[in-house]
């Protein structure tokens, strides 16, 4: 493929020759995933599951101040420990700045970050680590190194991290790409369309509200884990479990001071990530270790330190003001959000970036404007989290879209059909919110979001809205019931920035070998790309052997983060596999005398107009013994400038006790309009699984910390998510389109179903009791609080009167 | 002091040699049952669970030494790729499994439920497996796929 033409690199065919969308015979059925039975088995294929001999163990020994200098450290009582093979701090490895950020070259998030430093920024910061022969004895060497901190001031809300006066959380000269550390941001973006002046003197109604979101986890049931050793060739592997291969070992080369050629990476099964182990969270002190020791090193975090030394979700504030005329047009919309990235900036312009323009494309508005600071303060980091700032975008314009359509006493949904986008769309301000770069205009080619809503409401039932026998139960007085809508956009892949490469080549018996870079974190990608690439080779899934990520071996893929592994990744395997098939067919033709032309693949065979067949395991052998040896094989990648818009729209229907404040929610409905359905399964169990992640967001999950920065949720006892029986109803539809960039039509799936939960379920809040809760989670407490708002103790609260 | 211990693993006998503060957990993963995942060793996300004596057990917060005399099932034991296990083979089908890191459990879980109860309503099924925590599935193909089973009589045999 021509490289310098983007019209190759970016080209995506609908279908193979000859096959109408309905001759699908892969594509769009629940296929079998690859890894299914392997996993159900319980068969070792994790990071964890290999025991190397002479394998040390590493243990972190973290901070205990939210902000300190280290003005003292000894190593010496642990290095004297028997069985200590090396205890590192901040004396012993070269300070090379870097972002733990997981993203493309250059980076957007700043260079913030040393593998160990002389000053820590949070409670859970790393000061010293340690490689030893046991756990227990790596662990009993941590409490033999002496520390003598000196403690700064430290900040912990964001409102006063800019404050003059605040403490200086990144006061190092060697700070590169914060926007002000001086005032302690990190990262401030700016971006406006239109006249916002002629925009609010159109409009009859100006709106100006506040919300709030908390800091949550992604808490991923395997722990970011990670084992590195030397091979045989002096080259350095890091088997780990990230999102992110070719990252981890281009971001890692400089810090441990290796070049990129000496890094192997593997990444094999993983326990799910979420956007976690979009990080380079581990994999640096782990290599550290392996090269002071020279044996093989295995670096595992524990639950509590996934909880307070891992990453999270970044906090908001989301200030809006809209103006709307009386019949419900969106003349001006205007967010500043100011948002908390914690100690180090990771993914802090980007996840910002990514709220804006969520929240500003889902409705047409010629005057908008964006502006946001994003704050470093001495709390545990946030970083990548599913949704990458759309959560905290969607709650907010979401409730205020609610907000605006009650003050102009129209229907919420009358409201959104008459401002929400459709085909045609552009986003005003795609080119101003690139990622960490100028960005791409993306004309929205596809919508089912009409659909979505239509279906959507008739699955829940929305007209019981008006039935007041529902809403206030007679046999149950302390309930009110309610429902509430969200309507959603995302993207798909970031436009003209990520790359995935694939290969495929054929073995003697008529199956293939697939190898891409992208990295299956547990969404099922394997199995989407295998069926890709069965559909257009015409054989099984099973003739598809997928194998993952080494980067010894495999081609670059970006990673799997953005919604893009179907899209990006997919649309390379379907190239490499288009190219594939026709070097079968040549070989067929040869065989069969036929023009390549009128050959067609399927069913394991390639097939001519008269019925004369040849079988793959035939054309395999005669391409590798017999004639014209060759081996059948192709590498092909993918890019895009289009980002076509998963559309969807979520429902929430919630009983909320007014004695208690509990907000028992009892069914959701996620319709979702992805593009073609590659996997139906698949699918569903994403948005199944994303609907969840939405729910805990929505009404328990939240990082709380005490005066000093010490985070008080270490396990999953303190911080609860949804466990199988607490859970609602969940109703999934997939309502789907055929959208002309992506392969067999397909857009994202993966991160669209956690966006809307939050505010369909405030909104079902609202509707149920008449108070409107701009703040998550909606926990007993601070539902009761609201309820009971203005009103003197043993008053009947407000939706009573 | 570190003792010899026998454990019995799925039918097999083990001679191993565990310290008083090894949990199973760590014993089963040693003896490289790697079907017994880790989540977070304080007993609270049950992805260790293993069945003692049919019973659903978090591995991690029981100590190997008392497991002795103790008939333990890991999912290595119920079933095999060539052999699935009934709840095994409902997992694959209903595309039950994301990450695939609590399925284990979850399979066991199902298994200890099926087997004093064959024809469990959902609510059930949701409370025997609320002790494994998954963050990929929302529960709802697992429970299809127990459910599956459960109607075709809770077959607990492997096929």
């Amino acid at each position: 493929m021509p490289y310098n033409d983007p019209e190759a690199m970016t080209r995506m065919s609908q279908h193979p020759e000859g096959l109408s969308p309905d001759q699908l015979r892969i594509v769009g059925k629940p296929a079998r995933r690859v890894d299914a039975v392997k996993l159900a088995t319980g068969r070792g294929t994790f990071t964890d599951d290999i025991e190397l001999r002479g394998m040390l163990h590493a243990r972190l020994l973290l901070s205990p101040h939210a902000h300190a200098r280290i003005k003292r450290i000894d190593a010496s009582k642990a290095r004297a420990l028997p069985g200590v093979h090396a205890v590192l701090t901040y004396q012993d490895i070269p300070p090379v700045r870097f972002t733990t950020a997981g993203q493309s070259y250059p980076e957007p998030s700043p260079l913030d970050t040393l593998s160990l430093e002389n000053k820590v920024r949070f409670v859970g910061d790393r000061v010293a680590a340690v490689a030893a022969e046991t756990p227990e004895i790596a662990e009993e060497a941590l409490e033999l190194i002496e520390v003598e901190y000196e403690p700064l001031p430290a900040v912990l809300d964001m409102e006063e991290a800019m404050k003059p006066g605040a403490p200086i959380i990144h006061d190092e000269p060697d700070i590169q790409g914060a926007h002000d550390p001086q005032r302690n941001i990190a990262a401030h973006i700016e971006a406006e369309c239109g006249n916002l002046a002629r925009g609010y003197e159109e409009a009859d109604l100006i709106l100006e509200r506040e919300y709030r979101v908390p800091q949550v986890q992604q808490t991923p049931l395997e722990p970011h884990v990670c084992i590195t050793w030397w091979d045989e060739d002096d080259r350095l592997v890091v088997r780990t479990s990230t999102q992110v291969p070719f990252h981890v070992r281009r971001i890692i080369a400089p810090v441990i001071g290796l070049p990129v050629r000496r890094i192997r990476v593997i990444k094999p099964r993983i326990g799910g990530g979420f956007g976690s182990k979009q990080e380079v969270l581990i994999e640096d002190i782990c290599a550290h270790l392996t090269i002071a020791t020279g044996r093989p090193v295995r670096l595992e975090y524990t639950r509590a330190e996934e909880f307070m030394a891992s990453r999270s979700r970044h906090p908001q504030i989301l200030r809006f003001k809209a103006g709307v005329t009386r019949d419900g047009r969106l003349t001006a919309l205007e967010l500043y959000v100011l948002a908390d990235t914690g100690a180090y900036g990771c993914h802090a312009l980007t996840v910002q970036t990514n709220t804006a323009s969520k929240s500003l494309s889902l409705y047409r508005c010629p005057n908008m404007r964006f502006r946001c600071d994003v704050v470093y303060t001495n709390k545990p980091v946030p970083g990548a989290f599913r949704g990458y700032g759309a959560p905290q975008a969607f709650f907010a314009l979401e409730s205020l879209m609610d907000e605006l359509a009650h003050a102009l006493g129209m229907d919420p949904i009358a409201f959104r059909r008459k401002n929400w986008v459709g085909e045609g769309d552009v986003f005003p301000l795609a080119v101003q919110l690139g990622e960490g770069r100028e960005g791409f205009e993306t004309p929205i080619i596809t919508c089912g979001l009409p659909e979505c809503v239509e279906q959507g409401a008739k699955a829940i039932g929305w007209e019981r809205r008006n039935d007041p026998h529902w809403k206030r139960p007679p046999d149950r007085p302390h309930i009110r019931r309610g429902i509430g809508v969200a309507c959603l956009i995302h993207g798909t892949a970031i436009p003209g920035l990520d790359m995935g490469g694939a290969y495929i080549k054929m073995n003697d018996d008529g199956s293939f070998n697939l190898t891409f870079g992208g990295a299956d974190l547990g969404t099922g990608a394997d199995t989407v790309l295998a069926q890709i690439a069965a559909e257009v080779l015409g054989c099984r899934v099973e003739d598809i052997i997928v194998k993952a990520v080494d980067t010894d071996f495999s081609p670059f893929d970006k990673g799997a983060y953005a919604s893009s592994t179907t899209f990006i990744s997919g649309g390379s395997v379907k190239k490499a596999a288009e190219l594939v098939a026709q070097q079968i067919k040549e070989v067929a033709s040869h065989i069969m005398e036929e023009n390549p032309a009128n050959l067609r693949l399927e069913g394991g065979r390639v097939i001519a107009p008269s019925g004369e067949s040849v079988t793959l395991e035939e054309i395999a052998l005669h391409s590798l013994h017999v004639e014209d040896q060759h081996q059948i094989m192709a590498t092909a990648s993918h890019m895009s400038y289009k980002s076509p818009p998963p559309f969807a729209a979520q429902f929430a229907e919630v009983e909320v006790d007014i004695e208690t404040g509990e907000v028992r929610v009892v069914q959701i409905v996620s319709a979702v309009d992805c593009g073609k359905v590659i996997n139906p399964h698949g699918a569903e169990g994403q948005i199944e699984g994303g609907a969840t992640q939405g729910l805990g967001y929505a009404v328990c999950e939240e990082m709380h910390y005490d005066a000093d920065g010490r985070l008080l949720e270490l396990t999953f006892r303190d911080y609860h998510i949804f466990h199988a029986d607490e859970m609602p109803t969940l109703k999934t539809i997939l309502v789907e389109t055929i959208d002309p960039s992506g392969p067999f039509g397909a857009k994202a799936v993966a991160e669209i179903p956690i966006d809307g939960i939050a505010p369909a379920v405030a909104n079902a809040v609202f509707d149920a009791t008449g108070v409107r809760i701009r703040e998550i989670p909606l926990t007993p407490e601070r539902v009761w609080r609201a309820l009971h708002a203005g009103t003197r103790s043993g008053e009947s609260p407000p939706l009573d009167r | 002091m570190k003792r010899t211990i026998h454990l019995e693993i799925n039918g097999h006998h083990h001679t191993v040699t565990v310290a008083p503060g090894d949990s199973l957990l760590e014993v089963l993963r040693r003896e490289g049952y790697f079907g017994v995942k880790h989540g977070c060793e304080t007993g609270d996300c049950g992805v260790c669970a293993v069945l003692l004596d049919g019973r659903i057990v978090n591995s991690c917060i029981l100590l190997a030494m008392q497991a002795e005399g103790h008939a333990i099932t890991t999912i290595e034991g119920i079933g095999s790729p060539s052999a699935l296990h009934p709840l095994q083979q409902a997992f694959v089908d209903a595309g039950a499994i994301q990450c695939g890191y609590c399925t284990p459990a979850q399979i066991l879980a199902a298994k200890a439920l099926l087997e004093e109860d064959p024809h469990p309503s959902e609510e059930a099924i949701r409370e025997a497996i609320a002790g494994v925590l998954c963050r990929c599935t929302g529960y709802k193909k697992p429970v299809e796929a127990i459910l599956s089973v459960a109607r075709r009589g809770g077959s607990n045999d492997a096929v």
